[in-house]
């Protein structure tokens, strides 16, 4: 049995005439201790297939099963890394982090919880500025304090939508190797949702492509056998990666094309001609 | 690191950072740049003041001579023009049976202001002498467990403007304890808010003279027995009443448009009901709270006025009731004063509240 799986889900947002079905039949199996990164363009439905798998939505149909059992609403198991950071701005970094722990860690003392605080935030980097709010702090210090809370609560599998959407590229550099080191440091169970097919590369285990939405299907699966710890640079070199690199986004460029090609309407552009605003002064 | 605190930080916080720029002037820190912000922040507001009190000079005079001619003129048609030379004679002298009833000058208004000053420190001699000479008689009235005799003499200007301070604030916190809560449960629950949103609609414009009215019709039932002056009383709930929408709006607005992120948050935390009000949906309101807790000072002070002059709440209101009633020869002056007075007090009011929402927010608002 699979840790986490979706069995035939659908989710579709409003009511009979104006419902729009997101996501159709989409069948997905992760097993404990992988790395499963979700690759699709933007507007496909990601964030939506994200939110059913912690719990945040619940699918119109089928199931979601985590380590056997249903989906029902959030839980301290697994732990989510929002696109957006999600910091609460009135709080401090610790602030921030000493919240979800005491969510998850209700027994601990204040002094416990303060250490496991400390912990996190020197994991991620942020020591000299747990005092300092959101505001105060660059995007990728504020995506780590978000990593650093979701993985303070000790998940057992760690979600993230679109972790390092919003940085510049060394940055998110930077961040993918240190929740790679994180990941592997105790094997967590991860899902990655990007639209960066060299960041899933660089980080997964696995690759699915989903097809863009409405009705959103995951494509065939894309195994990633390069040998880990991964080096950017020797990858480069790697007759695997360019291989399944290329096999993906060839894939990808392909359901754009038939995207395109499905697009039966046809703009008319009005028929103009600019006036003669030179002649007409003379 | 410990920030230190300068007066450059404490004026800004509390939106009054032109009194830095005027203290850079003094001590010489101002250079090139800092004259244009300097001329822009001190010496166009001092100009436009002195223009202000120029213009209300001249249309004073304008006015004055208006009413001066008319009463000559009056004179001269009804008994002569004796009676028009002894009329403008006595007008000139500045004579109190003649002079004319209109708009009062910055010069008679200033002379009035001083004036209350020393009726204040008049009245206070005279109150502390009272107190100075029925102590000993007090002490014994209460050890056989009578009232002690009370100061009843009239109050001073002073004394008014602390008894309308007292009057708003109360109304203001009444005001707090009612729409902070309501709005809350307003704004987290969708059948509350169907069920408040026909009342909160139809009594938002319901003016203070009838909220007075209905106040008063409740509490002199209610105190029917009390011998005692509901003056107050009815006045400060009344002010309590029209001034809280504002605040009751804001608030149920701000709890229900929480921003999605953050209540996503809290749903993977997992946080408990209390604890997602408190921890989130609370701190991410208090800006528009506070937003309409400003509205509600400022129209708490705004209507004092009106309800004071209704209850006959001994506070400015009556102030300037009484004093257009009294007609006496500096009434115009002192009613113009106590507008000044009703002005830089509802200005304070606002920077305070300013200060303690900066303080207790996590965003910060600058000053208008």
């Amino acid at each position: 049995m699979a840790y986490l799986e979706l069995k035939n889900i659908y989710k579709t947002y409003g009511t009979d005439e104006n419902a729009t079905e997101v996501l159709s039949n989409i069948n997905l199996e992760i097993e404990e201790g992988e790395f499963v990164a979700i690759v699709g363009f933007t507007g496909s439905g990601k964030t939506t297939l994200v939110n059913l798998i912690n719990g945040l939505l619940e699918p119109t149909k089928g199931e979601v099963l985590f380590k056997g059992k249903p989906v029902v609403g959030t839980s301290h198991e697994r732990g989510v890394i929002f696109q957006n950071y999600s910091l609460l701005p009135w709080l401090t970094v610790g602030q921030n982090v000493f919240m979800a722990v005491k969510e998850a860690f209700p027994k601990k003392t204040k002094n416990e919880l303060n250490a496991i605080v400390a912990d996190y935030v020197d994991m991620v980097g942020l020591t000299p500025a747990i005092n300092k709010r959101p505001k105060e702090l660059s995007g990728g210090m504020r995506q780590r304090v978000s990593v650093a809370r979701a993985l303070s609560m000790k998940p057992e599998m760690i979600i993230m939508d679109e972790p390092l959407g919003a940085l510049d590229a060394l940055t998110r550099g930077t961040l993918q190797d240190e929740i790679l080191n994180i990941w592997g440091k105790d094997k967590r169970t991860a899902l990655l949702i990007t639209n960066d097919v060299d960041e899933g590369i660089y980080m997964a285990d696995r690759i699915i492509p989903l097809r863009p939405g409405p009705n959103a299907t995951l494509g065939p699966e894309f195994k990633i056998d390069i040998e880990r710890p991964r080096d950017k640079t020797e990858m480069n070199d790697n007759p695997n990666y360019k291989k399944t690199r290329n096999a993906i986004i060839e894939y990808l460029m392909d359901i754009g094309e038939e995207r395109k090609s499905q697009a039966s309407e046809e703009f008319v552009l009005p028929d103009v001609t600019p006036k003669d605003f030179v002649n007409q002064f003379k | 690191m410990k920030q230190s605190i300068t007066l450059g930080k404490v004026t800004k916080f509390m939106g009054l950072g032109f009194l830095s720029t005027f203290k850079d002037l003094f001590t010489g820190k101002l250079d090139k740049d800092d004259f244009k912000i300097f001329l822009r922040k001190v010496i166009v507001p001092i100009a436009s003041i002195l223009l202000f009190i120029g213009i209300w000079h001249l249309g004073a005079k304008a006015l004055y001579n208006i009413e001066a001619d008319f009463r000559i003129n009056k004179a001269l048609e009804e008994q002569g023009q004796v009676a028009a030379d002894e009329m403008a004679a006595c007008i000139a002298a500045g004579e109190v049976s003649c002079q004319p009833n209109t708009l009062p000058s910055p010069g008679k208004v200033w002379a009035s202001f001083q004036s209350l000053l020393k009726d204040h420190a008049l009245i206070s001699a005279d109150k502390a002498a009272f107190i100075e000479k029925t102590a000993a008689l007090n002490e014994t009235r209460v050890a056989k467990g009578q009232d002690p005799i009370v100061y009843t003499g009239r109050p001073s200007f002073v004394d008014q403007i602390f008894r309308s301070l007292k009057t708003v604030f109360a109304g203001f916190f009444l005001a707090l304890l009612i729409a902070v809560p309501l709005g809350i449960f307003i704004g987290l629950s969708p059948t509350l808010k169907s069920a408040f949103n026909w009342f909160i609609q139809i009594f938002k414009p319901v003016s203070p003279v009838v909220w007075y009215l209905l106040v008063f019709m409740i509490v002199k039932t209610l105190l029917i027995d009390s011998s005692e002056d509901s003056s107050f009383t009815i006045s400060f709930i009344s002010v309590g009443l029209c001034s809280m929408w504002a605040t009751l709006v804001n608030t149920a607005m701000g709890v229900s448009s929480v921003d999605k992120d953050y209540i996503n948050v809290a749903k993977v935390l997992k946080l408990g009901n209390f604890q997602k009000v408190f921890k989130v949906v609370l701190p991410s309101s208090l800006p528009l709270i506070f937003t309409g807790l400003k509205i509600t000072l400022s129209v708490a002070w705004m209507v004092l006025i009106a309800i004071e002059l209704l209850a006959q709440s001994p506070g400015l209101g009556l102030f300037v009731w009484e004093e257009f009633q009294n007609g006496a020869n500096d009434s115009n002056a002192k009613i113009i004063v106590a507008m000044f007075v009703i002005g830089i007090i509802g200005f304070l009011l606002d920077r305070l509240m300013l200060s303690i929402q900066n303080w207790v927010s996590f965003e910060k608002t600058d000053a208008i």
